[in-house]
């Protein structure tokens, strides 16, 4: 899932200072999962915020709404209306969200209360780790299930570098080395003959703005066009 | 050129030497996190003469310096052959191309083809790292330019850059039964040269080469034994603690501990000094690659104690 953190406290305060009545906004989808942005994370921020602005005596009006997923057109028009009521909006899901909740409504600042982190998995309750930069070009299967380019500090594509610290990377002894894990991972599988092969340079997909269309769709789409 | 210049694939001195059969001697040099070129220079004096081509560090341990190529011909000024480091970190493939055209036109020859510290490490910790390319890949893309006349893109290049190509190897980091292979896809990538991680455990280091040996990777690479003598027990036990990949073992520790006040730093040149012997004999090993780390002023006894002077002479 995608994963975020909440913006430190005074940061949000500094980008609302001029607002009286705000909207904050929460995503049931990802955000809600790793505890930033859902529902209830709403009701916490805005209980700061009304605190805050008492006590700094510029009183805010908030207003707190969590829709499905803010990524999904078909949710965010549940907002149309109410929206109208309030001169700007915090969102509190993820990148993705945020942009979407602003496209919808130009003519209303939004802001993030949220910062996104990655891709990752949860380990624990409250504990993420990232596994994924999205890169377009995935060579998990040659390297044994574990991604270099997410895992090892310096995205090597034929590691392990010679920063390797007995398992861990050299940035961190806490961080295992990807490749370290690679290796192993592949000479338990007697799979090692994947890596001893040259690995060339990347094509690095990830540089502009994607589109992805299913290719079940991808005539719909261009007659849609027409 | 002659017949054999025609042969060889830089004709940088370095290369002669090595192609020669001679036991090769490098060195390093650090530039200043400064605009003094007399401080470069004052460097490269002590140096001169004794070694046969000198590495200059690329913003090393991500620290920003004056660049290595900028030191490089500061170096070819004063008549000390440059190695050109030059790291995955901070250029993406445009910038290291261009950058590897206008070093060439320059007069440099030699480069050594490294990943590069992580930028956590140095004095611009939130910098974002490029790795747009590794130092694999690097030294395919030196070898494509120089071979091939051709750019990572394909497109030609009319006068291609002749550099006599070097990589690294750390024959101590873990896993250990797959440095060797790491070191055949260096070779396999184009290195023509291999300078190694300092060594201090000579039993691991002896294993390491030996592997090489029996996979005929020393037939088809030169390889440069790293040697960085010891100033103080500190030294060897920050070492041992606290630089990543670094195998430095209690003897080492002991023997520098046991030298008693104000001989410390010469024993440590003494171990390298012998260490330097063993080199000499051992199969597999071209040459030596002396890091004395803001120690080059010491570099010229180092040499003498080592009875690698006066360096052969090849044109």
């Amino acid at each position: 899932m995608i994963v975020a953190k909440r913006k430190p406290f005074e940061e949000i305060m500094s980008l609302l200072r001029d607002y009286k009545k705000v909207l904050t906004v929460g995503c049931g989808t990802c955000v809600s999962v790793c505890l930033a942005g859902g529902e209830k994370e709403v009701d916490v921020l805005n209980a700061e915020l009304e605190m805050a602005r008492r006590i700094a005596d510029n009183p805010i009006e908030l207003g707190a709404r969590t829709v499905e997923r803010q990524c999904d057109r078909e949710y965010l028009a549940e907002l149309d209306e109410e929206v109208k009521d309030y001169d700007a909006l915090i969102s509190m899901a993820c990148g993705v969200g945020i942009q979407f909740l602003a496209e919808r409504y130009p003519d209303i600042p939004v802001f993030p209360a949220v910062d996104t982190c990655g891709l990752a998995v949860n380990q624990a309750v409250g504990h993420y780790e990232e596994r994924c930069r999205s890169c377009s070009s995935c060579v998990l299967g040659l390297t044994g299930g574990i991604c270099p380019v997410t895992m090892c500090a310096k995205g090597l594509y034929n590691g392990p570098c010679g920063g390797t610290n007995k398992g861990s990377c050299e940035i961190n002894t806490d961080q295992p080395c990807a490749w370290y894990m690679i290796y192993e991972r592949l000479q338990r599988q007697g799979r090692l003959d994947c890596i001893l092969e040259l690995s060339h340079a990347a094509d690095w997909h990830n540089q502009v703005p994607r589109t992805l269309i299913q290719p079940g769709y991808k005539k719909q789409d261009e007659e849609a066009e027409k | 050129m002659s017949a054999n210049e025609t042969e060889m694939k830089s004709g940088s001195n370095l290369e002669k030497m090595l192609k020669a059969g001679h036991f090769a001697f490098t060195g390093e040099l650090g530039p200043p996190r400064g605009t003094s070129a007399q401080d470069v220079r004052e460097k490269a004096a002590h140096l001169k003469g004794v070694i046969d081509a000198v590495n200059i560090t690329d913003n090393q341990t991500a620290v920003v310096r004056m660049s290595s190529w900028a030191a490089c011909l500061i170096c070819i000024q004063e008549g000390l052959e440059p190695n050109f480091q030059m790291v995955c970190r901070d250029r993406n493939r445009l910038a290291m191309q261009g950058d590897i055209l206008g070093a060439y036109a320059h007069g440099i020859r030699n480069m050594l083809c490294l990943s590069g510290d992580h930028q956590l490490f140095g004095d611009h910790p939130t910098a974002k790292g490029v790795f747009d390319i590794d130092s694999m890949q690097l030294i395919e893309m030196v070898k494509g330019m120089r071979d091939e006349k051709k750019f990572m893109s394909g497109a030609e290049i009319e006068e291609p850059p002749r550099i006599f190509i070097g990589a690294a190897a750390n024959p101590f980091a873990e896993p250990y039964e797959w440095r060797v292979y790491r070191l055949a896809k260096k070779v396999k990538a184009g290195a023509d040269f291999i300078q190694t991680q300092c060594i201090y455990n000579m039993e691991r280091f002896r294993q390491w080469i030996q592997q090489a040996n029996d996979m005929g990777l020393t037939e088809k690479t030169f390889i440069l034994a790293g040697v960085t003598p010891m100033k103080s027990v500190g030294m060897a036990r920050y070492m041992k603690a606290k630089v990543p990949g670094m195998d430095v073992p209690d003897e080492i520790i002991k023997r520098l501990q046991g030298a008693g006040k104000g001989k410390v730093a010469d024993e440590g040149i003494k171990i390298a000094c012998e260490q330097i012997q063993e080199f000499k004999e051992m199969k597999g090993v071209a040459g030596v690659h002396l890091m004395a780390i803001e120690w080059e002023h010491r570099v010229p006894e180092i040499a003498e104690q080592a009875k690698v002077l006066p360096r052969p002479r090849v044109d």
